[in-house]
């Protein structure tokens, strides 16, 4: 089949679907592969790139539309520009859709009689990490978010004592700690910054401290995990108790970023215009969620606007401001997706509606919206091994004595031997029963201050010493009688392997230890 | 010589191996203190050959006949063993030592000029029936142990029906025939039940170590060590030669020590493991299905591998008896030089029963030349692997499987394994995804941060070594 990837026609979109790299590997994959010309230039691969990659140049987006019976693309398909009209009967677009935020696309799409998977509702589920183009997005969004900020932030972030005098640190606060909060943490800290961050689900503390930020938490008992991970609206009372460590934060901190999303509504409000005026001048706030809404209540989507001395950034096209890089992850998102769809790697799609993946993010199949999916199946690990493994728990147990009586019982039995050999052994025997136990003793201390690193040559160093038995055929070898001393002989010859092997094989052994 | 010079002698060649075994204790005092070991070894059989007990040239001659024969055997035997086959030799010398013990158990019973009588030849008769079971057990014990070694018996555990009471059986048999062998007062009837009884410990030693599977060999391999030496010890008594005791019981109480130090790390009872087969006292293997791993394992090739280890800043990697099978050491030893130069820093994390033999990984490592300060101890290093970027395992899995820690049900539940899960990224290199010596699947596999490096470990790493170069 034929993959086509047009130019993106989003007013300042620089992102393009499939890189040249990328396109290399569909081509693997049994596809062939045409761009329009100039797709890549927002991202700066130029159309040379991709024919040095097999690629066809297509000059027309309508020709390129026309022939292609896949489309990957970046965002949604544009009404007003006429993109869906261009898309091909019966036709394949893979692309970020928005089917909650688009119903009028989605029943536009489907009148074509496409198939249409979209990238923004592929299952949060750990097989399908490798495709989640959302995080890929999220985690540069989060990384720019810190950037832009200390664009407009009028100091440095990290604190340094100069012969001019001391600069503090900046104190940086960072709301909903998902994929682009963990990038925004992950950045900010390397740049030197104070970070906290906060969440409404406890799980994510240690992975905020993991990063080096520290997580405040809001006083109040309530847990805010939602299904497949995303969070949910939160109680009145624990809204109450969060306003309170928002407005306490705002106080201290030079930048906000928030990044709160609920899947399937309006951003939350978490920072009022009280707020941001309770900020000191010069401050950021970065709005991650200024398409949803914004989580500040002074968020222009898409500017930068100045209120009561502080810059509030309103980007909504944050991950196409890192144009390469973003369209670098996303188009190896979709190589993923075009893998899961393409199993026989024979250049042929198969939308599997069977596959829980797959099932997820195709929205129309062939003509019929699909959307919503049904729920996921659990999200990670279920409970399910508690429950099976109850019937497994009945172990052979067997019947344990309680140590105190085993320890007790093998006391007295020791106790018990000692006073046979003792009441009826000779004094020769006595005498050699001493030295036996006593070495036993020493041995026991020596051995355990062995280093487990020379386990190895302690074996062959305790063999090469336990041919000592030699010793025994020795004095044995001018007895009288043939069978004894041949006996004796040949126990010299085995013992004597032993002995000179094992000193030898130690040596070679200690000879390679070496730091 | 006389015999006050031959016992002082003795008390010197003591010392000195209590002194070889205590410079064990690291690397850096370990080669004075295996010259130590041959210094005593020598001053004691030159003390025996110029004493008092020897007597004539020709016996002299004997000797050095005899010596100059087996020592060559030995020479050859140590240079020639691949360092990967060393379990195999101690193994082998094992069963010398326990054949000598058998020998020499019966030149002293033929031996007419002993002359005890009474309760001290009661004693000398049971010291010598005693040395010569220990003796026989270890003799077989080692040969089998051998063959499993070295592939030449499976490595299979064979378990017999009834073969506790097998082992009973032969227990009680040594015992009546001992009765019976101390009722006897001529030397030449007398040799039938020793005989026997001999019979009986041969098949002991056999049954014992055919029952033993693959992985539990570290176990097994320290055990017949602490068997050769309490052999040594039981002939001490026989002869009543303190200086036998002593080393017997050095070796002895080593072997021990080793023995509960392995079946520590791999949490089972000694008496477990000695009594065969693996998972028969608690849910057999197949019965871990409760907590059957979940998703998809993820595989990585060479290259990416490589592109992982460059950019990384901490690596660990986990060793384990695929490495010794793939005489992958020197290959791993080129990575590790290419990244410490890089510097990266890279580390080993070394579990207590990774290989055949205790401290089997320690030994391979030093032969390819990687520095003993960067081979660390499994409670060394485990704290140190969510701070790693990668983890290498190369040809190891049940001392990595978190079921361990995780499953309760699991077989292998609670024995200590190294944390690689922890680490930012883990590669596991593996032939197949065919499940450990323990049986049970690994869910470190199915984990999201593992990848999957598949193909025999030596044809890997090369190629991982021709892209970090590259």
């Amino acid at each position: 089949m034929r993959i086509g990837i047009p130019k993106e026609t989003y007013d300042g979109e620089k992102r393009v679907a499939t890189t040249p790299e990328v396109a290399g590997k569909l081509q693997k994959l049994g596809f062939t592969v045409a761009v329009e010309t100039g797709a890549g230039a927002g991202a700066d691969y130029s159309d040379e790139a991709y024919q040095a990659a097999g690629v066809e140049i297509v000059a027309d987006a309508k020709a390129l539309w026309d022939s292609s019976d896949i489309v990957l693309k970046v965002r949604a398909p544009d009404i007003g520009r006429g993109e869906v009209d261009l898309l091909r009967e019966g036709g394949n677009l893979i692309s970020f859709i928005w089917p909650g935020q688009n119903p009028e696309l989605l029943e536009k799409l489907a009148e074509k009689k496409t198939s249409v998977l979209a990238m923004d509702m592929v299952p949060r589920i750990s097989r399908a990490q490798k495709l989640d183009a959302l995080s890929s997005m999220a985690n540069i969004a989060g990384y720019r978010a810190v950037i832009e900020a200390a664009h407009q932030f009028g100091r440095f972030f990290t604190g340094q004592i100069t012969a001019a005098g001391k600069v503090p640190p900046a104190k940086i606060f960072i709301i909903g700690v998902g994929v682009a909060g963990l990038a925004a943490i992950g950045a900010a800290s390397g740049m030197g910054a104070i970070v906290r961050a906060s969440d409404t689900r406890p799980e994510v503390k240690d992975q905020v401290k993991s990063l080096g930020a520290e997580f405040v938490e809001v006083d109040y008992q309530e847990e805010g995990t939602g299904v497949g991970g995303y969070a949910k609206v939160m109680s009145e009372g624990y809204q109450k108790a969060q306003r309170e460590m928002y407005a306490k934060q705002a106080k201290e901190v030079d930048i906000i970023i928030t990044t709160a999303l609920i899947p399937g509504r309006p951003a939350p409000r978490l920072i009022t215009a009280e707020m941001v005026e309770s900020m000191k001048p010069g401050s950021v706030i970065v709005d991650l969620a200024a398409e949803q809404g914004g989580n500040c209540e002074l968020t222009v989507a898409g500017e930068i606007v100045v209120r009561h001395g502080v810059n509030i950034i309103g980007y909504t096209d944050l991950p196409s401001r890192l144009a390469r890089q973003s369209s670098n992850l996303y188009s190896t998102n979709l190589l993923r997706m075009l893998e899961e769809l393409c199993k026989t790697k024979d250049g042929i799609i198969d939308i599997n509606m069977e596959d829980e993946v797959i099932r997820g993010a195709t929205v129309i199949k062939e003509g019929s919206i699909t959307w919503p999916p049904p729920p996921p199946r659990l999200s990670a690990a279920p409970a399910k091994p508690a429950v099976a493994a109850a019937p497994a728990v009945p172990k052979k147990e067997g019947f344990k004595l309680p140590p105190q009586v085993k320890n007790g019982l093998l006391l007295g039995l020791a106790a018990l031997a000692f006073y046979g050999i003792g009441s009826g052994a000779p004094a020769a025997f006595m005498e050699h029963l001493t030295v036996f136990v006593l070495a036993c003793f020493v041995g026991y201390m020596v051995i355990w201050n062995v280093t487990p690193a020379l386990h190895t040559p302690l074996m062959s160093v305790t063999n090469a010493i336990s041919s000592i038995i030699a010793i025994g055929a020795l004095i044995q070898i001018s007895s009288p009688g043939k069978v004894l001393t041949t006996l004796a002989a040949l126990a010299i010859v085995l013992t004597s392997v032993n002995m000179v092997g094992g000193f030898w094989v130690t040596q070679r052994m200690l000879r390679m230890f070496r730091k | 010589m006389s015999e006050g010079l031959v016992t002082i002698s003795y008390i010197v060649a003591t010392i000195l191996f209590i002194k070889s075994l205590g410079g064990l204790s690291n690397p850096e005092s370990s080669r004075q203190g295996n010259y130590f070991g041959i210094a005593g070894m020598a001053i004691a059989i030159l003390a025996t050959v110029f004493g008092p007990k020897i007597t004539g040239l020709n016996s002299l001659l004997t000797i050095l006949v005899c010596m100059t024969i087996g020592g060559s055997v030995g020479v050859f035997a140590a240079i020639k063993v691949k360092m990967t086959e060393m379990p195999e030799l101690v193994a082998l010398m094992h069963s010398l030592v326990g054949l000598a013990a058998v020998l020499v158990g019966y030149a002293n019973y033929i031996d007419p000029t002993t002359g005890f009588s009474g309760a001290e030849k009661t004693i000398h008769e049971v010291e010598i029936y005693v040395g010569i079971l220990i003796g026989a057990v270890t003799f077989s014990g080692s040969v089998i142990a051998f063959g499993k070694l070295s592939a030449k018996i499976s490595g299979k555990p064979v378990l017999l029906p009834g073969r506790h009471f097998f082992n009973l059986a032969l227990l009680v048999g040594a015992i009546v025939l001992g009765k019976w062998f101390l009722n006897i007062e001529e030397i030449s009837a007398g040799i039938l039940p020793l005989a026997l009884m001999t019979g009986l410990a041969l098949a002991f030693g056999v049954h014992m170590v055919m029952a033993i599977g693959g992985a539990d060999m570290p176990v097994v391999v320290s055990m017949l060590n602490s068997y050769s030496g309490w052999a040594a010890a039981a002939t001490g008594f026989m002869l009543s030669n303190d200086l036998l005791i002593v080393t017997g019981a050095l070796v002895g109480s080593s072997g021990a020590i080793l023995s509960y130090i392995m079946c520590r790390a791999m949490n089972r009872n000694f008496i477990s493991v000695i009594a065969g087969g693996f998972g028969t006292d608690g849910g057999t293997p197949a019965a871990s299905g409760s907590a059957e791993p979940q998703g998809e394992v993820q595989p990585i090739s060479a290259a990416d591998t490589a592109e992982l280890l460059k950019e990384a800043q901490h690596v660990i990697i986990v060793p384990g008896y695929g490495m010794a099978v793939a005489q992958a050491q020197h290959t791993v030893y080129e990575i590790t030089k290419f990244l410490r130069d890089k510097g990266v820093e890279v580390r080993f994390g070394i579990h207590p029963v990774a290989g055949r033999m205790p401290g089997h990984m320690n030994v391979l490592l030093a032969e390819a030349r990687v520095p003993y300060d960067i081979v660390l101890e499994m409670d060394e290093i485990n704290e140190d692997f969510p701070h790693t970027d990668v983890a290498m395992v190369i040809g190891a899995n049940d001392i990595v499987n978190p079921a361990a820690q995780e499953d309760p049900n699991s077989p292998i539940a609670g024995m200590p394994v190294l944390e690689v899960w922890k680490a930012k990224t883990s590669i596991v290199m593996k032939r197949s995804m065919a499940s450990g010596y323990a049986g049970v699947d690994n869910p470190l596999f199915y984990k999201d941060n593992n990848r999957m490096l598949f193909g025999d470990a030596k044809k890997m790493l090369e190629e991982v070594l021709t892209h970090l170069k590259g």
